[in-house]
């Protein structure tokens, strides 16, 4: 534990450390590139039914962004045209673009993989009740955030009433062969609720398992343990709840070489509600585009230019390389 | 002017300024017992957090504190490990009562 004094300093955009990502880095002998394109991760929208603390993208009811269906066919010519395996749609919630279903069904016609970030309790709004059968229909994968096993938890995150919603709606989808069914992938995702990173995936999902199936019933295939970003509403309550400068010192302290490979930028390409490209999600949120020489839209994309590009860092990528790291799939390292 | 600085917590290592070597086998044993091992990381986690409330060292609740939430323990079980230590502390006095006894048995006519 003889750790290294980084002190950090705050800015308009993010937290920041005063040791640069790319510094760190190329401290360690890494220039982050991207090695192709497997998954297009699409962002349809900021319209949310639920607000969580820890949301990146300040999604909430309240939110009007939404892909227009013109740029739903920019992605789909993409998937077709240069067969990207995986289309991962994120939101927001991704089901309350109108354009939702029509979009995993061409992804699927196309023969991509469709996960979807679905919150679960979007299943209980109106005209949603049917989404466990047409998951089914389409064999997405679900992957739905569940912060923790026990309702005062997952209700301090995302709000009082989610978790026992959370917990229907998971039943739910087990009775159409979710979580069972080896078409049929369930995935959850464990965000810590505060300031502290996450736990070993494989030992928290243990817990999980053992006590969703002992508690509710509930079964599930695969947790994704994702340490939460210093980014947007996340940030805030970092500067609310005084915790900024230790959590970001605890990120670059926890900094790990062996995540580097697995990083989920280097794999991805992000999409946001107009067709705006970005490395990755987080990226997207703070607008940091794709470097200027590289296509700025979905419907300019070009694979032979993106697949080898070099990745845009902010301190935020911290989070990515903490411990274990973090992806939209989880731990990238043991 | 505190005497304990919630900052000191991450200048452990300035300890190593007069006598590296002896701190170098204090953090290669330290961090060694914290290890995965027939033990679990979490349960070894507890055991920290317990021992640090019975120490009271302020330093190391922040840390194990951390530590137990780091590898997916939540406060009811952290309370429980926190109370058992408390209880074997109590006890520890409480078990010194029978010195007590025996004294009183010493100098009392049965």
């Amino acid at each position: 534990m003889t750790t290294v004094n980084l002190p950090v300093i705050n800015s308009n955009l993010s937290a920041r450390s005063s040791i640069g990502f790319d510094e760190k880095l190329a401290q360690n002998g890494f220039e982050l590139k991207a090695a192709g394109v497997d998954t297009l991760q699409v962002n349809v929208g900021k319209l949310c039914n639920q607000a969580c603390k820890h949301c990146h993208v300040d999604a909430s009811p309240k939110r009007t962004e939404i892909m227009p269906r013109e740029i739903v066919e920019d992605c789909l010519n993409v998937l077709r045209r240069y067969k990207i395996t995986t289309l991962d749609i994120t939101g927001g919630a991704p089901e309350l673009n109108p354009n939702f279903r029509y979009f995993v069904r061409e992804a699927r016609n196309a023969g991509a993989k469709v996960i979807v970030r679905h919150n679960l309790t979007v299943m209980f709004e109106a005209e949603q009740e049917d989404l466990p059968e047409f998951f089914t229909e389409n064999e997405a994968e679900v992957v739905s955030s569940l912060p923790y096993f026990l309702g005062a938890q997952t209700d301090a995150q995302r709000g009082a009433g989610v978790f026992d919603k959370s917990i229907e709606a998971l039943k739910r989808l087990n009775a159409v062969g979710y979580g069972i069914d080896e078409k049929l992938i369930l995935n959850l995702v464990y965000n810590p609720v505060g300031a502290f990173l996450p736990p070993a995936q494989k030992a928290i999902e243990k817990d999980f398992k053992r006590e969703l199936k002992v508690r509710y019933d509930v079964v599930f295939n695969n947790l994704f343990t994702i340490t939460n970003m210093p980014i947007a509403r996340y940030l805030e309550w970092l500067r609310r709840s005084k915790n900024e400068h230790v959590y970001m010192q605890k990120l670059v302290n926890a900094f790990n070489p062996a995540t580097v490979d697995g990083l989920m930028c280097r794999s991805l390409i992000s999409v946001d509600w107009r067709g705006n490209l970005y490395d990755c999600d987080f990226n997207q949120m703070l607008d940091l585009t794709l470097e200027s020489h590289l296509p700025q839209t979905i419907a300019d994309f070009d694979f032979a230019k993106l697949a080898n590009r070099r990745i845009v860092t902010d301190a935020h990528c911290f989070g990515c390389t903490a411990g274990a790291g973090s992806s939209c799939g989880g731990a990238v390292a043991d | 002017m505190h005497y304990y600085n919630e900052e000191d917590l991450n200048r452990f290592g300035d300890i190593a300024k007069y006598k590296p070597e002896l701190f170098e086998k204090f953090m290669a044993w330290y961090q060694a017992c914290q290890e995965e091992g027939a033990l679990s990381r979490r349960e070894k986690a507890l055991i920290g957090l317990a021992v640090a409330v019975t120490v009271q060292c302020p330093y190391c609740i922040d840390a194990f504190t951390n530590s137990a939430l780091e590898n997916g323990s939540n406060m009811e079980q952290m309370t429980e490990a926190m109370h058992l230590a408390s209880a074997i502390r109590g006890g520890a006095s409480l078990i010194h009562g029978i010195q007590s006894h025996n004294a009183h048995d010493k100098v009392s006519m049965s």
